[in-house]
Formats: structure tokens, C-alpha cells, sequence
């Protein structure tokens, strides 16, 4: 089973990264763009079918680890 | 005044800070490595600047997840102080050992050069032999150091007097222009709430030696080394 984990910035969190690819895509032409935000996508195998063992260990991860409640939103897609 | 100086792969500032601990207080630190579960006994535990696993995931995540970092943490809960400086910082603040985190700057430029900062509060281990409202030229060396915290917790640790340093001008006053890297309320210092740990991005570490530009660096290390002696 394949699980994508997707952390993106809360909203209010500035991110600079995300302002210079608006302003790069801009300067490309490209018309009508509100924000651009940037976040990260992370891919993780994993053993067994148990959809909802899986999830609750994905969501263990997310707390413990790979997103900061502080200014990080995670959403757990399980394939 | 006995220290230990924390390693992670990664680290490069542990040099600079053993430096500055030892004309302090005369005595070289201990060096940890963070795979090591057991600490040696120590007045002062120092997380110092670097690039801790490559900063990967975010600035300081693995790192505060690293074997050692359970002693340190268990140390401070006991009242040990804990000192991180810049990549520190980023450590302690993703082990939950002080609020907020360190966002990339707003520049989006890595800021390496001297900066000012006013010194908030005398009353801590790390601060005792400045005074209030004090000016100091320190320098700065990161890409991210851009203090976020909600406002709640701003609020909290203005009231409780937990702002250590604030970014400011020569003439000691807080504007925009001195926050280069965009940190909520200038912030580039905070203590917890026993004030015994203390973050920030600035290294007070190198400006302890003339020969390096400036020695307004050296108050920080004799406090610590007056108190903890």
C-alpha cells in the first residue's frame, strides 16, 4: 500500500518560497495568478491491507514528525 | 562551569562555542555525540549552530528526534540550562523545548554579517552581566531565522519578560530595516518559562575574540560562567 502524505503551510504562515515562484511565473507571462503557495508531497510504502491501521499510523507519523502543527497542515491519501 | 556541547552530523559551529565556553570559564566542554544516550554530568548543555542532517524536512526536525535529545530534555525539565544557538535554536524549538519555529528568512537570502540586538532581559543565566535596553554587535549566519509563533503566544512571552534579544538599530531602537530576516516582533532570543533554556539565531560565540571584529559576545559567556559556577 502507498500513502502521500501532503504538508502545506497554514494559512497566514509567510512563504517567501511561494511569493518568488508567483513572481518567476509572472515575469514567464503567465497571467491572472493569485497567491502561489508551496508545500510538500512525501510517499510512503508500507506492508499490510489494514486501510485503517495504516492511516492511523500515517497520522501518527504526521504528529510525531513530518509536519509542525505550528505552521503545517498534513492530509494522509492512502492509494 | 562544566559544558557539554551537543554534536550532530551536521554541526560546524561546536568549535567556535568550545572556544568561547573555555576563555570563559576555563574549562573545555565535553563533546556529545548525538547517537550517545548518556550525557555527562554538566552545568550547561549546548546546542550549537550548523546544518544538522542537512536541514532536511525542516531545519532541526531530525535532529530533535536524535537518541541524546530525550537526556537533553529530561535535563532541562530538571532545570539544566540549555543553550541553542541558531541551528540550536531550530533544534530546540522542533523538540518543543521552546515555542514557535524558524521560517526561512523573508529575503529569502542566507543574511551572514554583524547585526545589533538589544538585549530584553538581564534577568537569566545568560543574560545577568548585560543590562536591559543594552546594545550588542553580534553576528548572524542563517537562512532561516525568521521567528514565527501565533500571536497568543508573542503575547505570552512579551508578558512573562521570555524575550531574550530583539533585533534593533545601532542607536538600540526596533524598526523594520534591522529585522532582515522578517522574525515576528524582532524576535531573535527567547527563554522557556523557567528561563533556563534559551534559543537564538545570533552567535554571541563569535564575537568573544578581538581578533574576530568585536568581543560584545563575552558578557553572554561570563554570565553563564558566573552563574554556574
Amino acid at each position: 500500500m502507498k500513502a502521500r502524505v501532503h504538508v502545506s503551510l497554514k494559512a497566514g504562515v509567510l512563504d517567501p518560497q511561494g511569493k518568488a515562484i508567483g513572481n518567476a511565473l509572472a515575469s514567464l507571462g503567465f497571467t491572472g495568478l493569485g497567491e502561489v503557495r508551496q508545500g510538500k508531497l512525501i510517499e510512503i510504502e508500507l506492508d499490510g491491507s489494514d486501510r485503517a491501521a495504516a492511516r492511523a499510523k500515517i497520522e501518527a507519523m504526521c504528529k510525531e514528525l513530518l509536519a509542525n502543527p505550528v505552521i503545517e497542515n498534513y492530509a494522509i491519501e492512502l492509494e | 562551569m562544566k559544558a557539554a556541547v551537543v554534536i550532530f552530523p551536521g554541526s560546524n559551529r561546536e568549535r567556535d562555542v568550545c572556544a568561547a565556553l573555555k576563555r570563559a570559564s576555563g574549562k573545555a566542554p565535553a563533546i556529545v555525540w548525538h547517537r550517545d544516550s548518556d550525557m555527562p554530568q554538566a552545568d550547561l548543555i549546548v546546542l550549537p549552530g550548523g546544518f544538522a542532517y542537512g536541514d532536511y524536512l525542516r531545519c532541526g526536525a531530525m535532529a530533535a528526534h536524535s537518541p541524546i535529545m530525550r537526556e537533553v530534555k529530561a535535563r532541562a525539565d530538571a532545570g539544566t540550562p540549555v543553550l541553542g544557538i541558531c541551528n540550536g535554536f531550530q533544534i530546540i524549538t522542533e523538540a518543543g523545548l521552546l515555542p514557535g519555529v524558524l521560517l526561512t528568512n523573508r529575503t529569502l537570502r542566507f543574511h551572514c554579517k554583524d547585526v545589533h540586538l538589544r538585549v530584553e532581559t538581564s534577568q537569566s543565566v545568560y543574560t545577568r552581566r548585560y543590562n536591559a535596553g543594552q546594545v550588542i554587535r553580534v553576528p548572524v549566519a542563517h537562512h532561516d531565522g525568521n521567528y514565527f509563533a501565533d500571536k497568543d503566544t508573542l503575547d505570552r512571552l512579551e508578558g512573562e519578560g521570555r524575550v531574550a534579544f530583539r533585533y534593533c538599530s545601532e542607536a538600540g531602537d526596533v524598526v523594520d530595516q534591522s529585522n532582515d530576516n522578517g522574525s515576528a516582533r524582532a524576535i531573535a532570543g527567547i527563554l522557556n518559562e523557567k528561563r533556563n533554556v534559551l534559543g537564538l539565531m545570533p552567535h554571541p560565540e563569535d564575537a568573544t575574540d578581538p581578533l574576530l571584529g568585536g568581543t560584545d559576545g563575552q558578557g553572554f559567556f561570563a554570565s553563564l560562567a558566573e552563574a554556574l559556577s
